[in-house]
């Protein structure tokens, strides 16, 4: 495969840089392989898409990357540099060598996170403000009862809610509400990257409607940048400037939204595109994919795809395809298939062609598209 | 307050439980107890028309009233705080003997129970924080202790604190000698022969909160909210305390009412061990004098306390869990 | 008389725990897989029950039997030494093996199957008659065992070890009948069986094949618990001078030791090992217990990390340990990265 140039590369600095990360479950023979060699670039202000199965890793990864992993976890290797100035690299670091003060002192602070649902992620016995309140007290440590009140309504109010739920319990609140607090409680400290981790899955879809907005909104003000993980592809359409697909730990594609959802060039990606019904549009037979992801204890060699692939060939089974640019086109669009050299008789469902460079809307600020 | 309302009215069943077995019991004995009880009482001394009237309410030998009846009366008496006289004691009334006990197992086995929860509960959360560590070893050590026979250890320890080393007192609940009243001499002597008994009951007593608290906390450092916290930055101390141990305590707190029931048998025994002068003593002497009336009226006493217990317990969870607070 | 809270699942009061579903809970093949504790505890029992089966024709004297060596401490002769009239002390706890550890097994069965049935159709069927079980159940519970048996045996004389064995089983059944009422709860709103009962799968086919399965961890977790208060409470009796002294049990051992002035004369030997034996059979089945928690709740577990990776982290501070091994089949970098 040819090298990519690196034409349209996004002018934004970079905040956060995975590369080479490897995760494990377990030690010694055992150990499950979860995420394998996986390198991503968060820009300041992106939303990145990290889109795959149950199970693909995706989670794994990130949580791995902020090390925030459960046990058995074990980080095996790569490294996770964290940006906060790209003017100052002395204030670069690496997570996975970070101290706990330090990774302490980073966390929420300059990384939040937001978990799949809150369902069970507010102290059930503490009132909201308390859990705000703890939030400001550990990193503000000059602040003032009153100031930290003060903040507590200003950060409920960025995401709507009445003030007076300050005092309630959060067993008081709807689903969609307890998630708006955890959004609020993550933004306390205008981090520069939140992770979200299926926030909307267990929401019905009017109110998943309106917390994406309200996500997308406090983005264009505050400029954090968003690392969204779901399994929810029709999703990130509309949220990500740039998607990952994640298959059996590694990553098999990443593109811009529109190019990804144009023209897939991974035939995983496609086989997902296909699962989802369009409301607009004619209607066509829907197709899943064939089969179940792989045992990750014991996956197949070559290309872990393969046994689900409608095109797999030969080389497909033996031999591991790399994470490369597909010709003929440049651009940042990284595919891990053997399709994807070149070849003309490429099956249509991955050779379509790219979508026109469009500026628009929210993604004014994305990556230029060629 | 639905949960609290649904507890008092089941401690109101239980009471009347209590009281209605403790009406039968004599009634199920074979042979007279009446018989037995008032030969025994007037080789005492004179019998009184009131006491052998009570007397005769209290079992049954009033066969004209039929059973209801006698049940009403029963219930009568116990409003009245008759409880009946004593044979062991007389002629003192089996409340007044009830009344002098009672305050030294309270405070006994309260404290002790007390010291033993909070002490199991701390070392049960600090085990589960730090896996791996040390503190591992203790969960085989308190069980052994937790497996043996109370009664048999507090022998043990007499042997060895008391006769061996001279370190405590072996038995009774003061030094002779000294008056009952709140002064140093007094209560310096009553702390030191209390502390055999209740450090015998506390090292057996830990195994249960230490194990609960560490299982409890180790299903509770996997939800979510703890990661959240800590991926929140927030100290050690805080998430363990507040977000952790805060949480896996509620179901200890549940389990202290309702285990305290044990805890009642088992402390009654080391008190007989150490002859101090608690209920379980004089439970004893009870039995063995076939004082029928001071045994029923130690029972009732023993399941009403317990009760009384159970709702403490009960008020402090629904302080500590908002959840229990909603109207269901 | 120590409590039995604590070692049964926890995540039975949470309400919490997702059902283990039958063959996910398979036995290790080889027993160097389990854990120290556990093999140590099935060691200590098989050591009690062997000691009860072949207890009456290893004893080298007849318990009853007095001698000349009286308070002997222990020597050739004696191992243990002998009482106060002579009586060999190792014999009768060789004897008196059998009766304390039946009266505690089999109280415990009985009170296991009654707690089995109590518990799960309190769980199961709900409603009136659920909520009726469910106060019973809570109504023995609270009353406090030992002082039961005191005024019971008090006013039935010559109560023997039966009497005492059938009162404790009809009385210790309470526990496991609120934690196995507990976990079926729970069950019963999972997914299969909803699935059964819309299949039409009758009440007590589901109990017996959908339900109990799932809880046969606890069911033997409960079982081991009520033996322990079987045998602490038989023990507490006898020693009390309420049960049956006629018999030997270790219990009895205690009575006597404690009527003739064992502890003033400092015979030791006389009292510390009916104790001990009682303590070690206790201990056993706690830890046994403790495995079959590790069983039902994988969290237990020692996390299936390494000692020296796990004591680089603890488990409370929340941070993935980084080991960045040499890993030759690492996949290739591809060409092109950023």
């Amino acid at each position: 495969m040819t090298a990519s140039q690196p034409a349209a590369a996004d002018p934004r600095p970079e905040v956060l840089e995975i590369s080479g990360l490897c995760v494990e479950y377990g030690e010694g023979p055992q150990a499950v392989r979860a995420v394998i060699d996986v390198d991503l670039v968060l820009h300041r202000g992106e939303v990145v898409g990290l889109a795959g199965e149950s199970g693909s890793g995706k989670s794994t990864l990130a949580y791995g990357a902020t090390r925030l992993l459960r046990p058995p976890g074990v980080i095996t290797g790569g490294s996770v540099l964290f940006h906060p100035d790209r003017d100052r690299p002395e204030l670069t670091i690496d997570l996975l060598d970070a101290g706990i003060d330090e990774l302490r002192r980073l966390r929420w602070q300059e990384l939040a996170i937001v978990l799949q649902s809150a369902m069970n992620a507010l102290n059930p016995v503490l009132t909201v403000e308390t859990q705000l309140n703890d939030t400001l007290a550990a990193h503000l440590p000059g602040s003032t009862r009153a100031s930290r009140r003060e903040r507590a309504v200003e950060l409920l109010g960025l995401v709507g809610i009445n003030p007076d739920r300050l005092r309630s319990y959060p067993h008081e609140l709807s689903g969609g509400m307890k998630q708006r607090v955890m959004i609020a409680m993550a933004l306390a400290l205008e981090p520069q990257v939140v992770i979200m981790d299926e926030p909307t899955t267990a929401l019905d879809v009017v109110t998943q409607r309106e917390i994406l907005e309200q996500v997308i909104e406090l983005r264009d003000s505050l400029g954090f940048s968003v690392l969204f993980i779901t399994h929810d592809l029709s999703l990130l359409l509309e949220l990500a400037d740039r998607i990952a697909v994640m298959y059996a730990g590694r990553l098999v594609e990443t593109a811009g939204a529109r190019q990804l959802f144009a023209a897939p060039r991974h035939p995983y990606t496609a086989g997902l595109l296909a699962s989802f019904p369009s409301l607009h549009g004619e209607r066509h037979v829907m197709t899943g994919i064939p089969g179940s992801p792989p045992d990750l204890r014991n996956p197949p060699p070559g290309c872990p795809f393969h046994p689900r692939c409608g095109f797999a060939e030969p080389q497909c089974r033996q031999v591991m395809p790399p994470l490369a640019a597909p010709h003929p086109l440049a651009g940042d669009r990284l595919v891990a298939c053997w399709l994807q050299d070149g070849r003309p008789d490429r099956p249509g469902v991955v050779a379509r062609p790219e979508p026109p460079a469009r500026p628009a809307g929210r993604m004014a600020t994305g990556p230029v598209q060629p | 307050m639905a949960y609290l309302g649904r507890r008092i009215g089941f401690y109101l069943v239980t009471a009347w439980a209590a009281i209605t077995i403790n009406f039968f019991i004599p009634r199920l004995m074979p042979g007279n107890p009446v018989q037995i009880l008032l030969s025994r009482l007037s080789g005492n001394g004179e019998l009184t028309p009131r006491m052998v009237h009570d007397l005769t309410i209290a079992f049954g030998l009033n066969t004209k009233t039929g059973l209801l009846g006698q049940y009403g009366q029963y219930w009568v008496q116990l409003f009245h705080g008759n409880l009946g006289t004593s044979v062991t004691y007389y002629p003192s009334t089996v409340a007044q003997v009830v009344a002098t006990a009672l305050p030294w197992t309270v405070i006994l086995i309260g404290t002790a129970t007390v010291i033993a929860y909070v002490i199991g509960t701390v070392l049960g959360t600090l085990s589960a924080w730090r896996r791996g560590s040390v503190l591992d070893g203790l969960l085989p050590a308190t069980t052994f202790l937790y497996a043996m026979p109370l009664f048999w250890l507090a022998l043990v320890a007499i042997e060895l604190f008391g006769v061996r080393l001279h370190w405590f007192p072996t038995s009774g609940g003061e030094t002779q000698g000294i008056p009952i009243a709140f002064t140093g001499q007094f209560l310096s002597s009553a702390v030191d022969h209390s502390i055999l008994p209740a450090g015998v009951i506390v090292v057996t007593l830990v195994a249960g909160p230490l194990l609960g608290m560490r299982n409890m906390m180790v299903t509770t450092l996997n939800q979510d909210y703890v990661l959240v916290a800590q991926a929140k930055g927030l100290s050690q101390r805080r998430v363990m305390v507040m977000y952790a141990a805060r949480n896996a305590i509620l179901p200890t707190i549940a389990n202290f009412a309702l285990s305290l029931g044990f805890v009642v048998s088992g402390a009654l025994l080391v008190e007989i061990v150490f002859s101090y002068p608690g209920i379980g003593y004089i439970l004893l002497q009870a039995v063995s004098n076939e004082d029928y009336p001071l045994m029923q009226a130690i029972f009732l006493i023993i399941v009403l306390a317990v009760l009384v217990a159970n709702l403490l317990a009960d008020l402090v969870y629904v302080v500590l869990d908002p959840r229990s607070r909603q109207e269901a | 008389m120590a409590t039995p809270y604590g070692a049964t699942p926890p995540a039975a009061d949470a309400g919490e725990l997702t059902p283990v579903a039958t063959q996910s809970v398979h036995l290790r093949r080889h027993w160097r897989r389990y854990p120290f504790k556990v093999i140590l505890g099935f060691g200590l029992l098989a050591a009690m029950v062997l000691m009860a089966v072949i207890g009456p024709f290893v004893a080298p004297y007849d318990p009853t039997a007095i001698g000349p060596d009286v308070l002997a401490a222990p020597s050739a002769a004696h191992l243990l030494g002998t009482t106060n009239t002579g009586q060999d002390v190792l014999s009768q706890l060789l004897v008196g093996a059998r009766v304390t550890l039946l009266v505690g097994f089999g109280a415990g069965a009985v009170a296991t199957v009654l707690s089995v049935i109590v518990g799960i159709s309190a769980g199961y069927y709900g409603g009136a008659g659920g909520e009726l079980l469910s106060m019973l159940t809570n109504i023995f519970l609270i009353i406090p065992l030992l002082p039961l048996l005191v005024v019971l045996t008090a006013f039935l004389p010559g109560a023997g070890s039966l009497i005492v064995a059938v009162v404790i089983s009809l009385t210790a059944w309470a526990w496991g009948a609120r934690v196995l009422r507990a976990q079926t709860l729970t069950l019963r709103k999972s997914d299969f069986v909803q699935a059964a009962r819309a299949a039409g799968e009758r009440g007590w086919r589901i109990i017996l094949f959908e339900i109990l399965p799932n809880e046969l961890a606890i069911v033997a977790s409960s079982f081991l618990f009520t033996v322990i208060t079987a045998i602490l409470t038989d023990a507490g009796l006898i020693f009390l001078g309420l049960g049956d002294t006629s018999q030997w049990s270790w219990g009895a051992i205690l009575f006597w030791a404690q009527n003739n002035e064992a502890l003033g004369t400092g015979a030791w030997w006389w009292f510390v090992p009916p104790g001990l034996c009682i303590a070690l059979t206790g201990t056993s089945l706690a830890l046994i217990n403790f495995g079959i928690d590790e069983l039902i709740n994988p969290s237990l577990r020692a996390a299936g990390l390494s000692r020296k990776t796990s004591r680089a982290m603890t488990t409370g501070q929340g941070l993935t340990p980084v080991r960045r091994a040499e890993r030759a089949d690492l996949t290739a970098a591809s060409g092109a990265r950023r």
